[in-house]
């Protein structure tokens, strides 16, 4: 098995033009490790593009017209799912969507023989989540077309970070600059992993609030301030990521109870007190209200980004489907 | 029949002898072996041309036979692990395998018999039967055996029958369900991660139990520093321990897993770049005390997987010696401690009557030069799967010939 590929650089890279002198050199995107500010900077500027287009009433293009995009979901989602569809639908592409249930990977079909089969199918696109970390890269090795990642395990989420990125963006001018808190379950979030990395690409100050249990080994070593209360954690901060925590954390003794959850690290009015006065609260949803958000937090519509952030999924989606068949768009084929 | 084998550099490691010298070979047995060794006798001489002569070397730690393979790594007795597709748990399978191997007559297969009933680590095997039928230690292989009451009742129980309890050292509990060394490389790339702390709390509860039972106790594969460091302290302690550690751990460091490279996959983890020079150093001052190949043969089938589903294992008889030179040609470690690992001390904890180049001993060694510079290729390897994280690496020291039982049953192309 080789180191190779094709994919985006498996390190971090200098803030350089890439040599072929595209804006975005990578046939996947399959992670935000790896990508340079340039490229982040570049998907935010198209969907920044497709902010304004999915305001209009005729939503339509035909930029994406003939091409065949594949949505397949190895775990349950709704949102993400139906976020990509509306995306690569609203370029023009047929879009077919499959779920876990319906799959042959039920029937023991291994990850490697299912790529197989849909290459030979001439998607044009493949949006892919998995339950594992390191799939959608394992099954990019073996697609001719661009691939997506919608979710790999613990690993990454990139459309996710750059949807947050861009309601970023748009609501505070820069992403440069501002403190941004990320709370809840980071040892389990793949949403907190992708953001991690494009924030201090961007030059965001990150910082993780979430108690001990929640926290993966060295997390401190990705360029994060760790805080475990959260009222230090929230003192100045521009910007507040609050995380989904899964039901199943009181098993496996990760926390004693929700209540006790809540009462230390669920976002409150009071808890926000110490942040800037315009904190932008974020949830990349479902969310658990009265677990890690309270519900008046998420309904403040001065401070709560969430059903924005919903926004600008499908703008950023239709930015990568976009970005991502350029050069197929432009008959370079390979 | 005799044969001599000129111009040699003898190194064994039973006398630390080390000149250079020939060795005469009547029939499958060792001579004379030394500096002016009588030649006329001879029917035919070899010139080694000043390569390295060492006993043949024992595998502590092989999941498959895979005699070929073995033989082109300098290996003449492998020690195979019960966790077979029956599990080796009884005296029946013990015989069934000692007899494959006695008809075979390249490759020595003792095995291991297993340490609890189904290695569930419930009910003590039949250690007593195992060992009558010629099981030569004890263990459930890839778990430790959790319980410590369970642990306790071996120890006392092996002891009687003077066996070898081997442990795999990993904390069940902490360990469950994770596939990574827990660190910078598992937290990034989203995978659960086994702290190198579960190999040590393992081996301080069994050492002290092995302190209260009198028996004798070996880690098998031991990957971290700390891990190191409770076997070193157990022993100073004067407790009857011993471990191993295997030549990839020697050589490969948790970034190996970057790009889920699933042929990193092993357990225990590859562990930080500090855990691995601790191991050599364990090596270099005897901590460790002896290496072992934990060859395990993987197909594609069930290594082309997302990383947490893909089996775990490498294929390790072929790049053991040249794996384990590395750190002997940087100067951290000493060629004859190296070779002792491999040969002298396997052959006293197991007490097996290989390992040297006695007079009187079978014809078990290996011919190898340490300095040929040569590249590991997967598909030149004669392994049964050719799982391993090493293809296309430039390594130095190679195998020319392996004898066993008197006979060339390898040479280098």
């Amino acid at each position: 098995m080789s180191m190779n590929s094709t994919d985006q650089s498996s390190y971090p890279r200098a803030d350089v033009a890439p040599p072929s002198g595209k804006l975005f050199p990578h046939k996947h995107l399959l992670g935000i490790w790896g990508l340079d500010p340039t490229a982040i900077k570049h998907l935010l500027d198209v969907a920044d593009g497709y902010v304004d287009l999915n305001r209009q009433a005729v939503k339509s293009t035909e930029t994406c017209r003939g091409l065949t995009q594949i949505n397949l979901f190895f775990e349950n989602s709704t949102r993400t799912l139906m976020s990509f569809e509306i995306a690569g639908k609203r370029l023009g592409l047929d879009t077919i969507s499959m779920s876990t249930g319906t799959s042959s990977i039920k029937k023991g079909e291994t990850l490697l023989d299912t790529a197989a089969t849909l290459n030979a199918m001439h998607p044009d696109v493949l949006v892919m989540r998995h339950a594992d970390s390191g799939a959608v890269k394992l099954l990019s090795e073996k697609m001719d077309c661009a691939v997506i990642n919608a979710g790999d395990g613990r690993a990454e989420h990139p459309t996710q970070a750059l949807l947050d990125a861009l309601t970023i963006r748009r609501r505070k001018g820069s992403i440069h600059g501002q403190t941004i808190v990320i709370s809840g379950d980071v040892a389990h979030s793949r949403v907190a992993r992708s953001n991690i990395y494009l924030l201090n690409a961007m030059g965001a100050r990150v910082r993780l609030v979430a108690p001990p249990t929640l926290l993966p080994a060295d997390i401190d070593r990705l360029g994060v301030e760790v805080f475990h209360h959260m009222e230090q954690g929230l003192e100045g901060a521009d910007v507040v990521m609050m995380l989904r925590l899964q039901n199943e954390r009181m098993q496996g003794a990760f926390l004693p109870s929700l209540r006790e959850y809540y009462h230390f690290w669920g976002l409150t009015r009071e808890k926000l007190k110490v942040a800037k006065d315009d904190v932008l609260v974020m949830h990349p949803g479902p969310m658990n209200r009265g677990v890690e958000i309270a519900s008046d937090v998420a309904d403040d519509l001065d401070r709560s980004a969430i059903e924005e952030q919903v926004e600008m999924g499908v703008a950023v989606r239709m930015a990568c489907i976009d970005v991502l068949t350029r050069d197929l768009r432009n008959g370079e084929r390979s | 029949m005799k044969t001599a084998f000129v111009n040699a550099r003898l190194m064994d490691p039973a006398t630390d002898f080390d000149g250079t010298g020939t060795l005469l070979v009547n029939g499958n047995i060792i001579e004379a072996m030394g500096k002016d060794v009588d030649t006329t006798s001879a029917d035919a001489t070899i010139d080694c041309g000043g390569r390295v002569l060492c006993p043949g070397f024992i595998d502590m730690r092989a999941h498959a036979v895979d005699p070929q393979s073995a033989l082109a790594g300098g290996i003449t007795t492998i020690i195979l692990q019960p966790n077979q597709t029956s599990v080796i748990d009884n005296d029946a399978t013990v015989e069934r395998i000692r007899h494959r191997s006695v008809d075979s007559q390249v490759v020595s297969v003792y095995p291991m018999g297993a340490a609890t009933q189904g290695m569930r680590g419930e009910q003590i095997a039949e250690i007593g039967q195992m060992q009558a039928s010629g099981a030569i230690a004890f263990t459930d292989c890839t778990q430790a055996v959790a319980d410590a009451k369970v642990m306790r009742r071996l120890l006392e129980y092996a002891s009687h029958f003077n066996a070898l309890v081997v442990q795999f050292p990993q904390n069940a509990e902490l360990s469950a369900d994770a596939i990574a060394h827990e660190g910078e490389t598992a937290t990034r790339l989203g995978l659960p991660g086994i702290p190198a702390m579960a190999e040590a709390i393992q081996i301080d509860r069994d050492t002290r139990l092995a302190e209260l039972t009198g028996a004798r106790l070996h880690f098998a594969l031991v990957s971290s520093r700390i891990g190191v460091e409770a076997v070193r302290t157990a022993k100073a302690r004067g407790a009857k321990v011993s471990c191993s550690t295997a030549a990839h751990y020697l050589h490969l460091n948790d970034n190996a897993l970057e790009g889920y490279r699933t042929f990193a996959k092993v357990s225990p983890p590859f562990r930080s770049e500090d855990d691995r020079v601790a191991l050599i150093e364990g090596l270099a001052d005897g901590t460790i005390d002896t290496l072992v190949s934990d060859h395990m043969p993987k197909s594609q089938d069930v290594k082309r997987l997302p990383f947490a589903q893909a089996a775990f294992g490498v294929v390790g008889f072929e790049t053991m010696l040249a794996l384990a030179l590395a750190p002997v040609h940087r100067g951290q470690l000493d060629l004859m401690t190296l070779l002792k690992a491999l040969t002298t001390t396997p052959a006293t904890l197991l007490g097996l009557p290989t390992g040297n180049l006695s007079p009187g001993s079978f014809a078990d060694f290996v011919i190898f030069d340490p300095n040929k510079p040569w590249r590991i290729s997967e598909e030149k390897l004669l392994s049964a799967a050719k799982n391993t994280p090493f293809d296309t690496l430039p390594v130095q020291g190679q195998v020319w010939k392996t004898i066993a039982d008197g006979v060339a049953v390898f040479e280098q192309g």
